[in-house]
């Protein structure tokens, strides 16, 4: 590194901003990869036995699954409304 | 038994018909046996970067439908004779290349060549599909430019679960990475993403750097695979990478911009 690019900041480069965002996207698409093809289905039923009892949107239950080396994890959040 | 390469990328224009005639060109001129297949039905390029677009009579859909056998099909190079090229039909729809045709015809290439190069379409279907399906070992294409590299990443992961390899569970596709028109300088006033930063997201091993090079679209002018090009940084850069991919050991060239005087970089600013 020259002495002069000590005072150009690496960080706000458009390089560096791309570089953020694709790390964003495509760890978030590389976790959507072939999910299975029941997970949709599941979050509708999981939707409807919620509604039976509490009334919220389609949006405030989210399905997630995430996948490790021995096992996966089905993540469920639901936000509820609030009184 | 043949080794099978594709040539891919997802993204469109990013250098894989370039890429697919200089590599087979350069494993052909090894003294490889070697076919380069376009499997770009509709949009037939690679004939043009050849220099064999008079020379085409019948091609891969005629093969597969039986109106022409392989030996009328192919072409064989006029520079390097250990090299055949299977052109891409102009006119039929994609759908022509059944998995069952392109089976047909890879395993009889296989009886007789040692490697056979696919030059994948751009996208992620169908044609892309059928190139990709067969291949032991895969370059992805990449530019250092953000949506190359996220359909670099989906083309992955489509290697991965859609491949024959992967859907036999064997051992899996080998993965290269080739990153073309690479631009050392705008890199270094970080105006583009380095080979560092892509190899750190794609996270497979690197095949090769290609600089962006005039060069490239002077040879493609004429009918010549830019590796032809000895003298050019461009043409040495792919005969690295074909080095590498036969197992060889080369130091990453053209990775910096022009060298610069002392007084260019006191002003730099
Ligand atoms: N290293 C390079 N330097 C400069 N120009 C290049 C380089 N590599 C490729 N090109 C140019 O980019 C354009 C697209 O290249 P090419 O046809 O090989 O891409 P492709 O990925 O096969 O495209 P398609 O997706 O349409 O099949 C061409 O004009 C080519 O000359
Ligand atoms: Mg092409």
């Amino acid at each position: 590194m020259s002495f002069f690019d000590y005072f150009k900041s690496k960080k706000n480069t458009s390089a560096s901003v791309a570089k953020e965002r694709l790390q964003i996207i495509v760890a978030h698409e590389r976790g959507q990869r072939d999910l299975p093809d029941y997970l949709p289905q599941l979050q509708q039923e999981l939707l409807a036995v919620i509604r039976k009892y509490v009334q919220i949107d389609d949006d405030m239950v989210q399905v997630e699954l995430d996948r490790n080396k021995d096992c996966s994890v089905l993540e469920l959040n639901v936000t509820l409304p609030e009184h | 038994m043949a080794k099978i390469i594709v040539v891919t990328s997802g993204k469109g224009g990013v250098g894989k018909t370039t890429t697919s005639a200089s590599i087979s060109t350069g494993l052909a001129r090894r003294g490889h046996k070697t076919v380069v297949i376009d499997f770009d039905v509709g949009l037939r390029n690679l004939d043009l970067i050849m220099n064999c677009e008079r020379r085409v009579v019948y091609d891969f859909v005629n093969v597969i439908q039986g109106e022409a056998t392989l030996n009328q099909a192919l072409i064989r190079d006029k520079r390097v004779d250990t090299l055949y090229i299977l052109p891409a039909s102009q006119t039929r729809e994609k759908e022509a290349l059944t998995q069952e045709g392109v089976e047909k015809v890879i395993t009889e290439l296989s009886k007789t060549f040692d490697y056979i190069v696919c030059d994948s379409p751009a996208g992620i279907e169908h044609g892309a599909l059928m190139a990709l399906y067969y291949a032991d070992e895969a370059i992805v294409v990449t530019n250092p430019e953000v949506s190359s590299v996220r359909d670099s990443d989906r083309i992955l992961g489509i290697l991965q679960s859609k491949s024959r390899r992967s859907e036999l569970g064997l051992e899996p596709v080998r993965e290269h990475l080739l990153l073309t028109r690479y631009n050392p300088a705008r890199v270094e006033r970080g105006e583009m993403l380095s080979v560092a930063d892509v190899e750190e997201i794609l996270a497979i091993p690197l095949l090769g750097v290609i600089p962006e090079s005039q060069i490239v679209l002077n040879a493609s002018n004429q009918g010549l695979p830019v590796i032809l090009e000895d003298e050019s940084d461009a043409g040495q850069a792919y005969e690295d990478a074909v080095a590498r991919l036969l197992g060889e050991e080369r130091e990453h060239r053209f990775l910096t911009g022009q060298k610069k005087g002392f007084f260019s970089r006191m002003f730099k600013g």
